[in-house]
């Protein structure tokens, strides 16, 4: 409507367009290309043999397991860092971001260390027959490393807005606290678990760098599928490369189409009481 | 923050569950987040500072350091006047497909970062879109510096713009408008208005993107080669001595780049804590 009022509409968008072009669209295009090359049957051939299902399943089945780990942690957490005050809170509550902010290969290299047999944590884990360190359970626990900030930092800001009245309300008519929870505050929350959910999901099913360190990388067991596209590459193997690309590309589309359908369902219902 | 009748009523069953929530918590964030840090700057330290310095004093460490700033130093400027760009056209005007525009702009956060490193392969690689042409012109881009930045540019490519698109929107475009009409001219406007209002949360934008640019590893690794003093980055030399069993030497260069985290969880908290109205972009209609 005043679109005229301000300058720089051409150039602003022109540039970013450009950018986001040549950055992002042409290389997933040079991706599309070398997938249709390949063919449709041609790559469910190529991820056909029985390492790459597995890593495939592993890294998704992983990820499913790590994202449920999270939303149940994170709701945990996250309650406690909106709803009570306690010494050392600010600290914990600037601490959740460390996931984000820690190089991936440095948390590789450090949740090895401490979950190695004779680490910090492993030396107590072992003996009871918990072996974390180059095994599934390994990468499970880099994979809720990565995405637990998600979890927390969706929720946080809607936890942090949710109209108690309705708790007291809920409340002074009977409800114990457990009722209370699970029918007031739960359902008004499960959009926004359902979005954190996707997004530490997507993390973790493209997570490479603090895996690698902790899975041991035993074929069949504890590889995971970005490892076989790195070790595809290397072996000069495109097609394979790129087969196994265009289907964590795919997930990661669906996921984000996921979480933007989510979000407009929210701000529909959201819309009419604001 | 808890109201009146809950206090009231607070049942020993209640305090006992929000102890417990507040224990639990607490005990799963040391374990988790405190214990993998603590131990990066154990690990390093092991056999001393001394080993520390010196495993840090290597012609390859030194080499990996510079790479690391080069790569950030021109990643960061280029997405920073993305982002600008980006979130003036995304909030200052109305277009068509500019829900599609802001995907895209997520998209990079949810792609894998060794496809983001498998995409620049395939365009620039030997087998690639460009690689032909390139090899017959003898300009090297995979294996090579360009690759390595072109890498970390996609992935730290949505960082500014997201910390500036939601800050924008909810700042609205009145006080610009109102300074195109006293007369001021375009870049006028940007500086002396636009520029004051959004330069806190373009610090913190510029901190995460900086951050993620110097500690990328599965994008970089994908398209680096591994050669060593040429394409290892600072992340990448970590993994190399780590598989050569020198961890001391991997966790004095893994305490660099945990420092830098700390340094960049640090400043955001300040900057939440001393500016949160001007970062917070629901902040000021929440009060």
């Amino acid at each position: 409507m005043r679109r005229r009022v301000l300058p720089g509409f051409g150039l602003s968008l022109g540039y970013a367009v450009a950018y986001l072009g040549l950055i992002v669209l042409l290389p997933l295009a040079a991706l599309a290309w070398k997938a249709s090359d390949v063919g449709f049957t041609g790559i469910l051939k190529l991820l056909s043999s029985p390492r790459t299902q597995a890593a495939l399943e592993l890294s998704f089945g992983g990820a499913l397991i790590a994202a449920c780990v999270n939303v149940v942690i994170g709701l945990a957490v996250t309650w406690a860092l909106v709803r009570y005050r306690f010494p050392g809170r600010r600290i914990l509550d600037a601490l959740i971001d460390l996931p984000f902010a820690l190089p991936t290969a440095v948390a590789g290299i450090a949740l090895t260390a401490i979950y190695a047999p004779n680490g910090w944590l492993g030396r107590w884990l072992v003996p009871w027959g918990i072996q974390v360190a180059y095994t599934p359970l390994g990468v499970l626990m880099a994979m809720v490393f990565v995405g637990f900030p998600f979890v927390v930092r969706t929720l946080q800001p809607v936890l942090q807005s949710l109209e108690q009245d309705v708790e007291d309300a809920a409340e002074s008519l009977g409800a114990s606290a457990l009722q209370t929870f699970l029918r007031v505050i739960l359902p008004t929350l499960i959009p926004t678990l359902l979005t954190g959910f996707a997004l530490a999901l997507a993390r973790a099913v493209g997570e490479y760098g603090s895996v690698i360190f902790i899975a041991g990388n035993i074929p069949l067991r504890s590889e995971i599928a970005p490892l076989l596209i790195v070790q595809k590459l290397e072996e000069f193997d495109y097609a394979g490369a790129s087969a196994l690309g265009v289907v964590m590309l795919a997930f990661s589309l669906m996921l984000l189409v996921l979480v933007s359908a989510v979000q407009r369902w929210t701000r529909r219902w959201a819309e009419p009481s604001a | 923050m808890r109201s009146r009748p809950d206090k009231r009523r607070a049942g020993i069953a209640r305090r006992l569950g929000r102890a417990l929530i507040i224990v639990l918590a607490s005990l799963f964030l040391c374990l988790f987040l405190l214990v993998p840090l603590a131990s990066v700057f154990v690990e390093a330290f092991r056999q001393g500072a001394h080993a520390f310095v010196e495993s840090l004093d290597q012609a390859e460490a030194v080499a990996a350091i510079r790479l690391t700033l080069l790569v950030a130093v021109i990643s960061v400027p280029l997405n920073v006047v993305f982002g600008i760009a980006a979130a003036w056209a995304m909030t200052r005007f109305e277009f068509r497909g500019k829900a599609l525009l802001g995907a895209f702009i997520d998209l990079p956060l949810s792609v894998s970062p060794v496809v983001s490193g498998l995409l620049y392969v395939l365009m620039f690689g030997a087998q690639g879109w460009f690689g032909p042409w390139l090899t017959a012109h003898g300009i090297q881009i995979i294996f090579a510096v360009p690759g390595l930045v072109l890498a970390t540019i996609f992935i730290t490519l949505p960082y500014v713009a997201r910390e500036l698109i939601p800050l924008m929107q909810a700042q609205g475009s009145e006080e610009e408008e109102v300074a195109r009409v006293l007369g001021a001219s375009g870049l006028q406007t940007f500086f002396r208005v636009t520029l004051p209002n959004i330069r806190w949360a373009l610090l913190y934008g510029v901190l995460l993107c900086n951050a993620r640019a110097m500690g990328e590893f599965g994008a970089v690794s994908v398209v680096s080669g591994h050669i060593r003093g040429l394409t290892t980055t600072m992340p990448l030399e970590v993994e190399m001595r780590y598989n050569e069993y020198n961890y001391v030497g991997a966790f004095a260069i893994a305490s660099l780049l945990a420092l830098l985290a700390l340094v960049t969880l640090a400043v955001k908290s300040f900057l939440e804590w001393r500016y949160h109205n001007d970062m917070d972009a629901t902040a000021p209609r929440r009060r």
